[in-house]
Order: structure tokens, then C-alpha cells, then sequence
């Protein structure tokens, strides 16, 4: 069936001999897999990483024959069951058959957990439909299976929490029920598709815990499809990189990490931003600052600022922003980081006036925000930029990205019309290192990172003296994100703005932030340098979320997680 | 084009709606665009060119060297598809009759169009009360049939008079009353959704004023499901003329050709066995609203990435480079920004 060589002893869980996978598309044939050969032995953890279109993902489907019917295939997906008793080739299986396999010998683990949940079933229901699947099992004895496996994930009071609706379950919780709804049948092996990217940084260290449990507890294999290096080295065993639909490297965890050979995986390695990179840079950056800069007036100066959006039919409303009280220098670079809900994209919006402010004050270049008209901001709209989270659709996609980044000189009254602005266009795409002749494509014709540095282009158009980046690279891969990044500082430097840097990435923050502030649930936390926050963190909350974060290093994050544990 | 691989970006012309669409069907979806479009386009040829086409006028009833043309003559040499109780010739009745329904299908989409949308866009756009209010009477709008508003509006605004500019026109507007709450409802919805996308909100961070946002950013945005419900509105309309002509608030035999009129006209007929009176104009109406449902229906299949079918390929081919990213970002490729070729032209 298969030339590749079996572990004496146990054979694998799973065999992929010379895998190819493509889709047709209306741009015709596209190939997302080629010749990829994968094998995964019983209770071991491989991870597959990659980028964004790396072909890690349909891989992962593949394993459980859950590709669209555009895709044609070649090769052989060998599943073996838990015990040895049946292997299946799940590239020749018909529907049924596949049914069969799905459950018992492979399961799997969505990225997003709120949508892989049927809300109108209780999550009971949910995971005794999966036993009931697959043979006979009688009513009381599923729901004490159910029962024992919610337990078993870490739910408390599982015998009441089987009744209940997912809504009523947070993030991390209903990522656990999924976990026990792969689990329950006792599958030999989990492919956890991105299972903790949707998840807060302290959310994310728990179900890596749970899912470290699932191999030792259950004996169940994982094959962990992540873009996230700090979560491989917490988590794999074995790594298989991809590139391009194909496997560049595999090696053991920790050879990988210290002894990276392909090229590619040690490019990867180097974008990944570690914490700590950045302190450096802020204290020479501290240091040559003239004398008197501190007591210049703020650019944004927010005092008990608070922010609560209305709830309805008489309910409450929420208070996303709660007596915070914070200020931005000119040219200086403000990180702020928190979880989601913390926040922080809440005071972003605030400062540009997208959202309104219902309490305290918040001056914006000497515009008080608080109950203002639109007609007073218009004035300074010119000296905010903003850049937004998605470069996808921060772009209206009928317009080229020249008449994009011209939009702003022609509202001003900078440039008649878009044609008029072309040369100060050209000039902020070489800018941003975008070539001129990018200005005459349309937003999708450009892959993420470039639409995101024309996203910088277009903020950067009228020389704001302010500019609001709300989680600029959070949508981009790593090694994109890299660029981005020390394109984003490089700027910086050259045009003095100050800038509001939003983020829940702490390594990414501390690469550029002077200062970082540290949101929890509307509330500031701490505040301080880089040095100050994440070196000899003070506050409880901020040493939880430094203690959660996975650094790309399996050696040392073997030493955090003990830490972590402590901690908890 | 045989093959639907190595596509560019569609430029210019093939850009527009209908063009894209057929380039881009295959299989059954392409035969059903292709039939609709055929009979759309049969359609709007013979009302373009029927002076020339039917043989005679649609009130004529005699000719000048053969004298009257006679009442419930059957097919012959003078007349193809025969004559009608009135003594009208069938098939220029029916080249004829296409104008008067390509006219109310124009009217009724233009005013239901440019009224629907301008509402819809306001009331998605600015909301509150003027929002409420609108969807409101667009909700009571919704529980009025028809015909029985076409009816008023003939009494109205002809007086019972039958002219031809009477008839179409209550035709038309009855449809457009009860089409442009469907306009509003669906640029209201689509307003909604875009005003919170991130580009609107980035105009707005730039300061540009409503109106920009609202004609520049967001109407250019919200018409993708306007063909399809234009379709929908044509045969509608269609469907409205011949009603009100076969309950007789039709257009007089002499002001214009209309197969409803004829239709009913030709209820005796069908006793006596005289079949082409009635048959000839009921294809008529059936072919309009076919053509023209099918082009709806196979643009809106095509206009859904999930309904639309696409050749398999029988083996694993296709370019793996077009679909993943360059590490690093596009500068450190080899070549930098010059050694990437654009993506027009590598076969994307």
C-alpha cells in the first residue's frame, strides 16, 4: 500500500504518501498541494506550519476527506485506527466509508470555536450526537459519557453545564467542548486546525495545556496546524514546515529550532519578534530626545476617559472604556496591548472619532472629543492618519489603490482629483517601497503585506501629526509582518508623527512602542516603558499575560510552562 | 474561449456585468444564459425593428391591393399566422406588441430603479427615523397586489381612455410602486452592511463628507444584486401589461399592439378551434418571461462562488507559486520589487 518505512513497533496513525491537491478556480487550475509525504506515529504531536496559502490547511482537511468538491487529488491519505484493526486509504473511500473514519480514527478541532458549535443545540446534545453516530449506545449511557469527557476537558460542574447552550460558555470554555467533542469517541488522532488562533494570549496557554493533556491522558496523536512558531515550540514534537504546497523540512522540535536548514524555516525563524528585541531601541530613542520634550502640550491627552455603549430595552450598558487616563507626546510611539474586549481598539476609534466618547475627556490636538460635533473635527482630520486592522477591506475595491491613497489629498482640497495627485502618490508608494505601476492595480490584485504598506501610504498622505494603528500586522504572516514592521519604524524615524500603536501582540509592541500601556477588561493596568512592563512587570494581570505568551524557543518555553503553571 | 484556465483580470469590456458572467459559465449554466440571452435578445430586436419585420401595421386591417384582410382567417401565404377576430394580421400583432412591452419594461425599471436606490441608499445610510419610516410604507407597500394597484392607476391617469402612453404607463408605474420598496430594501440591506466595512470607516477618518462617502464609496459597492432583481422587476412587468390588457384596461387595437388585448380577444376563439389567435401572442409572453428569468436566474447562480459550477480538472495540475506568499515580503524576492512580475500576466 505505502513504500514509506513504519516506527518498529507501532505502526503510524497516519500515512500521506506523495499527496497532491489541486482546486479549479475561475482563474483555472490552481495547486495548493504538491507531492507532500507525512507520517504520524501514535501519541506524538506534529505540527505543520507555514504561512498563509502554504497548504498546510488542505493538507489537514485531507486527512479527514473534507475537501470541496473542486478538488481533484492524488496519492494516498492512510489512516489506521487507534488499535491497529483497520487502515483506509481516505482519498479512495466513498461516503459512508468515510463516515466510518471520521470520529473513530481522526477528528477534528476548528479554529474558531463560536461557529463550530451549533447554537440552537445544548453542547450535551452535541457531543452524545457524535457517539450515537458511530453504534449503538443508549441514552443515559451516552449522556454519562458526555458528562465524564466535559469533566475530563476541565468544565466545571459538567453535570449541569451538559444542558447548556454554547452561548452560554466563553471563548476558551467552548474551545474545550470542542476538544471534547473530538475527543469522545477516542480517535488516534486529532488535526487541530489552528485551534488557538481565535483565543487571547491567556486563553491560548490553557488549551495548549488541555491539548498537551489529550496526548498524555487520551494516547491520542495530534497533528497541529499553526502559523504561531511560539506555539509549536510549546506544544510538537515533530516538525514539518511547508512552503509553497510542499514540505521543506522536517526535524524534531528542538533540532528545528536550534539547527533550522532550510532556508526558508530559518527565515521564518528570524521574523518571528521575541520580547525583549525592542528595549534597546526605545532607550536610544529615549535618550536622544531634546531636553524640555516632556513638558511639550500632548498630542492626545485622555483624562478618566470613558467610553460605554448603550445597551438595549433598559439593560446596562457596556463599558468598554473605564476611567482610563493616558497621553501621547508628539513623536512619541504608545503601545497598547490587551486582550480582546480589553479596550483598546475602543480608544483608538475614540481618538479618530469613529466611536463616541460618553464620559471624561479626551483631547485630540486640542479638540475635546467629548460631545463633539463632526463639524468641529473635520478640521484636524488631516493631521490624524489611521491605518486599519485588515488591509482586505480597508480598500474600497472598485477604486485603484492611486485613487485610494489620492483620496485623502482630494478631499482636502490638496489635489483636484485623483489624476492631479499622482505624483504625490507615486511618491508615497516609494515611500512604503511599493513600486509607481502598483498604483494602477485594484486592492485585490495585491497580496496582504503590500496592501497593508499602501494602507500606511494612504495614512501617511497628508503628514498627519498623528497616526492610530489599530493591529496593523495582525492579519499578515509572520515574515510580512516583519517587513511591515521595521517599514512602520523606519517611517517613523523619517517623519517624526507620534503614534498610537494597538496591538495584542506584546512582542510585536515592544518592538516599536517608547512607552507601552496595558488594558485589562476597560481599565489601564500599567504603564511604562517597554523595559518597565515587560521586564519586571508589576501588576498581577500584565505577569499572567508575559507568563502565557509561548516565546519560540522549546527549550525555554519548557521552563515558562512550569513558571505559567506556578502562576495559575 | 474553450477553456476557463489562465484567465487575466478581466479588463474593459469583459468587465461588464453580462459579459463576465457568460465568460465565465460552463455546462448548464452557460446553455441557460445563453438561451435567456437569445430570447432577450429576440425580443429587444423585433421591438427595435418592427416597422421593418411585421409585415403590416398593428392597427391595420386592410391592405391596399387585396382590400380587407377578413376576420379568423387561418394561416396562409398573406398572412403566417393568421388573422384575428378584429381582423388583424397575428404576426405583426406580435412583432408589434414586443415594443409596447420592451417600453413598459424600461419605464417600470427605470423609475423603480432610480427611486429604490436614492431611498435606500438615504435610509441605510443616515438610519433613524426617516430609516423607520420608509421601511415602514415599503412593508405596506409589499402587502398590495399588483394588478389591482395597475388597475387604479389606469383609471386614473387615462381616464378609462385605452391610448397607448395610457396604458403603458399604468402598467409601468404600478410595477414601480410595487417594485421599489424591493430596491430599497436590498440597497438599504447592502448600505448597512458596507457602511461598517473598514473602507467606508477610512473615509471617514479622512474626512470626506457624507455625500462623497455615500456616492463614491458606498453605492458603487451595493449594486452587485441589482441585475438580478432587474430581471425579476422585467418580467413582472411583463407579466402586469398582459393582465391588465387581458382584463381589458389594456391599449385600443388601434393605439398599439398588445397580447394581453389579444389574449382576451381570443377567449371565444379557443371554443371554435381557432388556435393561432390565442397560441401566437400566449408564446410571446411566455418567451419574454422565460429569456428573461433565465438570464436572471444563471446571473445570480454566477454571481455566488457556491452556485457556481466550475470544470473539474481531471488531474492534479495548476500552478502552486501563484498562490503563496514570497518570504519576507516582496523585497527580499529574488530580483526585489522588479523581479516580481505582475500578477496580470503570471497566470493568475
Amino acid at each position: 500500500m505505502s513504500a514509506a518505512t513504519t516506527t518498529p513497533g507501532s505502526q503510524p496513525v497516519v500515512e500521506i504518501t506523495g499527496l497532491s491537491v489541486s482546486f479549479a478556480t475561475d482563474a483555472g487550475n490552481v495547486r495548493a498541494v504538491d507531492d507532500v509525504s507525512l507520517q504520524v506515529a501514535p501519541g506524538e504531536v506534529l505540527a505543520v506550519v507555514g504561512e498563509s496559502g502554504s497548504g498546510k490547511s488542505v493538507t489537514a482537511k485531507t486527512l479527514l476527506g473534507l475537501l470541496p468538491s473542486t478538488a481533484t487529488t492524488r496519492g494516498a491519505v492512510v489512516l489506521s485506527s487507534k488499535d491497529g484493526s483497520t487502515r483506509d486509504d481516505v482519498l479512495a473511500l466513498d461516503q459512508a466509508g468515510l463516515r466510518r473514519v471520521r470520529g473513530r480514527d481522526a477528528a477534528m478541532v476548528f479554529q474558531e470555536p463560536s461557529t463550530a458549535l451549533n447554537p440552537v443545540y445544548t453542547v450535551g446534545w452535541q457531543i452524545i450526537e457524535g457517539l450515537r453516530a458511530h453504534g449503538k449506545i443508549s441514552r443515559t449511557e451516552a449522556r454519562a459519557k458526555a458528562v465524564d469527557i466535559l469533566r475530563r476537558v476541565g468544565i466545571p460542574d459538567p453535570e449541569h453545564r451538559i444542558d447548556h447552550y454554547p452561548h452560554q460558555f466563553s471563548g476558551g470554555q467552548k474551545q474545550r467542548i470542542v476538544i471534547a467533542q473530538a475527543l469522545v469517541l477516542d480517535p488516534g488522532v486529532i488535526i487541530a486546525d489552528e485551534p488557538t488562533t481565535a483565543l487571547d494570549v491567556t486563553v491560548q496557554a490553557e488549551i495548549l495545556d488541555l491539548l498537551r493533556r489529550c496526548r498524555d491522558e487520551f494516547g491520542a496523536a495530534i497533528v497541529l496546524i499553526t502559523h504561531n512558531m511560539g506555539v509549536v515550540a510549546d506544544l510538537a514534537d515533530r516538525v514539518a514546515v511547508m512552503y509553497q504546497g510542499e514540505i521543506v523540512e522536517q526535524a524534531p522540535v528542538r533540532q528545528l529550532f536550534s539547527a533550522p536548514e532550510h532556508p526558508y524555516t530559518r527565515s521564518l525563524l528570524d521574523a518571528v519578534p521575541r520580547i525583549g528585541a525592542g528595549g534597546a531601541h526605545a532607550r536610544a530613542r529615549a535618550a536622544a530626545r531634546p531636553e524640555g520634550w516632556a513638558d511639550q502640550a500632548p498630542v492626545v491627552e485622555a483624562r478618566d476617559l470613558e467610553i460605554t455603549y448603550p445597551g438595549r430595552l433598559r439593560q446596562p450598558g457596556f463599558r468598554a472604556v473605564d476611567r482610563v487616563s493616558l497621553a501621547i507626546r508628539p513623536g512619541e510611539v504608545v503601545g497598547l496591548v490587551g486582550e480582546s474586549g480589553s479596550g483598546k481598539t475602543t480608544i483608538g476609534r475614540a481618538i479618530a472619532g469613529l466611536t463616541t466618547v460618553t464620559g471624561g475627556s479626551l483631547q485630540v490636538l486640542g479638540v475635546e472629543m467629548n460631545g463633539v460635533k463632526e463639524r468641529h473635527v473635520r478640521p484636524i482630520r488631516h493631521r490624524v492618519g489611521f491605518v486599519f486592522q485588515d488591509p482586505a477591506t480597508s480598500f474600497n475595491p472598485l477604486l485603484t489603490i492611486a485613487e485610494c491613497v489620492a483620496e485623502p489629498l482630494v478631499v482636502h482640497g490638496r489635489a483636484r482629483d485623483a489624476a492631479a495627485a499622482r505624483s504625490r502618490v507615486d511618491e508615497l508608494l516609494e515611500s512604503v517601497q511599493l513600486p509607481r505601476a502598483y498604483g494602477d492595480r485594484y486592492p485585490h490584485e495585491l497580496s496582504g503585506g503590500q496592501r497593508q504598506r499602501a494602507s500606511l501610504a494612504r495614512a501617511l498622505a497628508l503628514d498627519p501629526e498623528l497616526l492610530i494603528a489599530d493591529e496593523p500586522t495582525s492579519a499578515l504572516d509572520v515574515s510580512v509582518q516583519a517587513r511591515v514592521l521595521e517599514l512602520f519604524a523606519e517611517l517613523q524615524e523619517r517623519l517624526g508623527f507620534a503614534c498610537l500603536f494597538i496591538s495584542h501582540d506584546l512582542a510585536v509592541v515592544d518592538l516599536l512602542a517608547d512607552r507601552i500601556a496595558v488594558l485589562h477588561r476597560g481599565r489601564l493596568v500599567e504603564e511604562g516603558t517597554g523595559e518597565q512592563v515587560l521586564g519586571a512587570p508589576r501588576e498581577e494581570y500584565t505577569q499572567r499575560l508575559l507568563a502565557s505568551l509561548p516565546v519560540p524557543d522549546p527549550v525555554e518555553q519548557t521552563a515558562r510552562r512550569e513558571a505559567w503553571r506556578a502562576l495559575v | 474561449m474553450t477553456t476557463p484556465t489562465a484567465a487575466p483580470t478581466p479588463r474593459g469590456w469583459r468587465r461588464l456585468p453580462v459579459v463576465h458572467q457568460l465568460r465565465q459559465s460552463v455546462g448548464l449554466q452557460r446553455v441557460m444564459l445563453i438561451v435567456g440571452l437569445v430570447l432577450t435578445g429576440l425580443l429587444l430586436l423585433s421591438a427595435l425593428l418592427a416597422p421593418w419585420l411585421a409585415p403590416y401595421g398593428y392597427g391595420q386591417i386592410r391592405s391596399a391591393d387585396t382590400g380587407p384582410f377578413g376576420a379568423q382567417q387561418p394561416p396562409s401565404a398573406e398572412h403566417w399566422l393568421g388573422t384575428t377576430v378584429g381582423g388583424f394580421d397575428v404576426l405583426s400583432r406580435v412583432i408589434w406588441g414586443s415594443r409596447t412591452a420592451v417600453l413598459v419594461i424600461v419605464i417600470a425599471i427605470a423609475a423603480s430603479l432610480i427611486i429604490g436606490v436614492l431611498l435606500g441608499l438615504v435610509s441605510g445610510y443616515f438610519g433613524g427615523w426617516l430609516d423607520r419610516v420608509l421601511v415602514v410604507i415599503a412593508d405596506a407597500v409589499y402587502a398590495f397586489p399588483s394588478l389591482l394597484l395597475a388597475i387604479v392607476l389606469a383609471i386614473v391617469i387615462s381616464g378609462g381612455q385605452s391610448s397607448m402612453i395610457g396604458g403603458v404607463l399604468a402598467a409601468a408605474l404600478s410595477i414601480t410602486v410595487v417594485f421599489t420598496p424591493q430596491y430599497l430594501r436590498v440597497v438599504r440591506a447592502e448600505t448597512i452592511r458596507i457602511k461598517s466595512e473598514a473602507f467606508v470607516e477610512s473615509a471617514r477618518v479622512i474626512g470626506a463628507s457624507n455625500g462623497r462617502i455615500m456616492f463614491k464609496h458606498v453605492l458603487r459597492n451595493s449594486t452587485r444584486t441589482l441585475p438580478l432583481i432587474i430581471t425579476l422587476n422585467a418580467s413582472e412587468a411583463v407579466l402586469t401589461l398582459a393582465g391588465l390588457g387581458f382584463l381589458g384596461f389594456g391599449i385600443e387595437p388601434t393605439k398599439a399592439a398588445e397580447w394581453g388585448y389579444d389574449l382576451n380577444r381570443a377567449i371565444s376563439d379557443v371554443t371554435s378551434g381557432i388556435w393561432w389567435t390565442s397560441v401566437f401572442p400566449g408564446v410571446a409572453i411566455v418567451l419574454t418571461v422565460l429569456g428573461i428569468t433565465l438570464v436572471g436566474e444563471s446571473l445570480n447562480d454566477l454571481a455566488d462562488p457556491r452556485l457556481r459550477t466550475r470544470r473539474a480538472s481531471a488531474d492534479v495540475t495548476g500552478d502552486v507559486a501563484a498562490t503563496s506568499v514570497v518570504p519576507g515580503g516582496a523585497l527580499t524576492a529574488p530580483g526585489g520589487v522588479e523581479g516580481l512580475e505582475p500578477r496580470t500576466e503570471d497566470g493568475r
